[in-house]
């Protein structure tokens, strides 16, 4: 089942212009393990700033390309982190799970 | 005199490298000249350096966030008139009223939706050049000292007959609309809709010149003469039924209400100046044509069409556009009958 919003992304290969929505796909895929990876470290060390911002980034991208499920998983850790609370259990795990749907969708949707 | 839609030098702020290659990409396809700045720090020494028309600002950033770098720019003399739009997700809509009660200019939600995005940034830039050229005027004319005394205590100047179009916009039932919801979807309606109506004004080489509410009072013909100005008038009037039919298509798509509106027109001489503050509308003018757009406009409620114009706009009009006569209508405190035409959408 595919889990990219077609009519989202089609939405963003309009504002960006077909030509740079690759180079929008690699930024994602490259940053995106970068985010997940710091949430783990700070998840470890108690560091709630930090693993709220990166939610909070990896979900205002993930619901830039019209990843809804992943983009409401990573909302979800954000607001446990506004409020301080870092028992988050195996939701990294199920993040990252999605996160590999994601990427391998949008492999498949680079021009 | 003036030209329309010029593209602008923007700064995107963002620590997130998706969202500034979206931003930049995006701009640039609309013609801006786009810079980028990672986080807060990097945005004041670029803002510092170089000459920017407008900023987008992220809020949410490590370090310095959106919040401090829109405080210290509007501290600084230097950086206090570059508009900056606030970018921000669904979720921080409490920080985004702090920025805008602060002095931000506007904010964008994001996803960011392309057609908000070009017309609220097409919006920021004219406004900012509006209020770079009446700076530019009060040099001409006078000392740096009286430009301050006039700047801080209101002014007017000039007012001289000219030829012109006078355009009358205003939300149908606004008030129903605007009791059934909190005051932050209120002011985000506004902002998306007198984004797109200043738009379709600018874009038909019209000056906007007055907030009032949730109505709109617009100029063609002045302060740079048109030939064409009913034309303009009326084709811009046409756009904004256009543009708001996307607009209530978006409203609808996100359950929010949709909205009507009616569009008063008429031409004829006019006595225009420049009046009004700093922060308030520059240029605007006065006299019976003004007086009778407005009624007109009052009047498509009850003939329920959204364009209504006069007589003498009617005369100015291509044979492409369609209008039907309702006949003569007395208005109150008005001796003369007004003989108005209904302009349809296509």
């Amino acid at each position: 089942m595919p889990v990219i919003d077609k009519v989202i992304f089609e939405e963003l290969k309009q504002m960006s212009g077909a030509d740079f929505i690759n180079e929008l796909i690699d930024a994602f895929l490259e940053d995106a393990p970068h985010m997940i990876q710091t949430m783990q470290t700070a998840a470890e060390t108690g560091d709630v700033e930090t693993f709220r911002r990166n939610a909070h980034s990896l979900k205002s991208n993930a619901y830039t390309f019209g990843a809804t499920e992943l983009g409401g998983l990573a909302r979800e850790l954000e607001a446990m982190g506004r409020e301080n609370n870092l028992a988050i259990g195996d939701r990294l795990e199920v993040l990252r799970e999605a996160f590999g749907t994601v990427a391998q969708e949008l492999r498949e949707l680079r021009i | 005199m003036r030209s329309r839609l010029e593209p602008g030098r923007l700064l995107v702020v963002d620590d997130n490298k998706v969202n500034r290659i979206l931003l930049a990409r995006g701009l640039e396809g609309q013609g801006h000249r786009v810079e980028t700045a990672e986080n807060g720090k990097q945005a004041l020494e670029k803002l510092r350096k170089d000459t920017f028309d407008l900023v987008l600002l992220d809020i949410e950033m490590p370090e310095m966030n959106g919040y401090q770098v829109l405080e210290t720019c509007l501290r600084d003399s230097e950086l206090r008139d570059i508009p900056i739009i606030m970018t921000s997700s669904l979720d921080e809509i409490e920080s985004v009223v702090k920025c805008v009660e602060l002095g931000a200019e506007d904010y964008l939600n994001k996803p960011i939706n392309p057609i908000l995005l070009r017309a609220r940034v097409n919006a920021s830039l004219e406004k900012k050049r509006l209020r770079d050229e009446q700076r530019k005027l009060f040099r001409t004319f006078a000392t740096k000292e009286v430009a301050d005394e006039l700047l801080k205590t209101g002014f007017s100047l000039g007012g001289k007959y000219v030829h012109a179009s006078v355009m009358f916009t205003d939300i149908r039932s606004f008030t129903t609309i605007s009791e059934k919801q909190d005051p932050a979807t209120t002011i985000e309606l506004l902002n998306n809709y007198f984004a797109l109506m200043i738009e379709a004004v600018v874009g038909n080489s019209g000056t906007v010149n007055q907030f009032e509410g949730d109505g709109l009072m617009s100029i063609f013909g002045a302060p740079a003469q048109d030939d064409d100005h009913r034309e303009h008038a009326v084709r811009a009037a046409l756009e904004m039924i256009e543009l708001l039919k996307g607009f209530n298509i978006d409203q609808a798509a996100r359950q929010k209400v949709q909205i009507g509106i009616g569009i008063g027109i008429a031409s004829g001489n006019v006595i225009a100046g420049f009046t009004g503050t700093q922060h308030r509308a520059t240029y605007t003018c006065v006299g019976d044509t003004v007086n009778i757009a407005a009624r007109i406009q009052d009047h498509t409620r009850a003939v329920d069409r959204p364009i209504l114009i006069d007589q003498y706009t009617r005369e100015g009009l291509p044979e492409d556009i369609h209008v039907e006569s309702l006949g003569p209508v007395l208005f109150k405190g008005k001796q003369q009958l007004i003989h108005t035409f209904a302009v349809n959408p296509a």
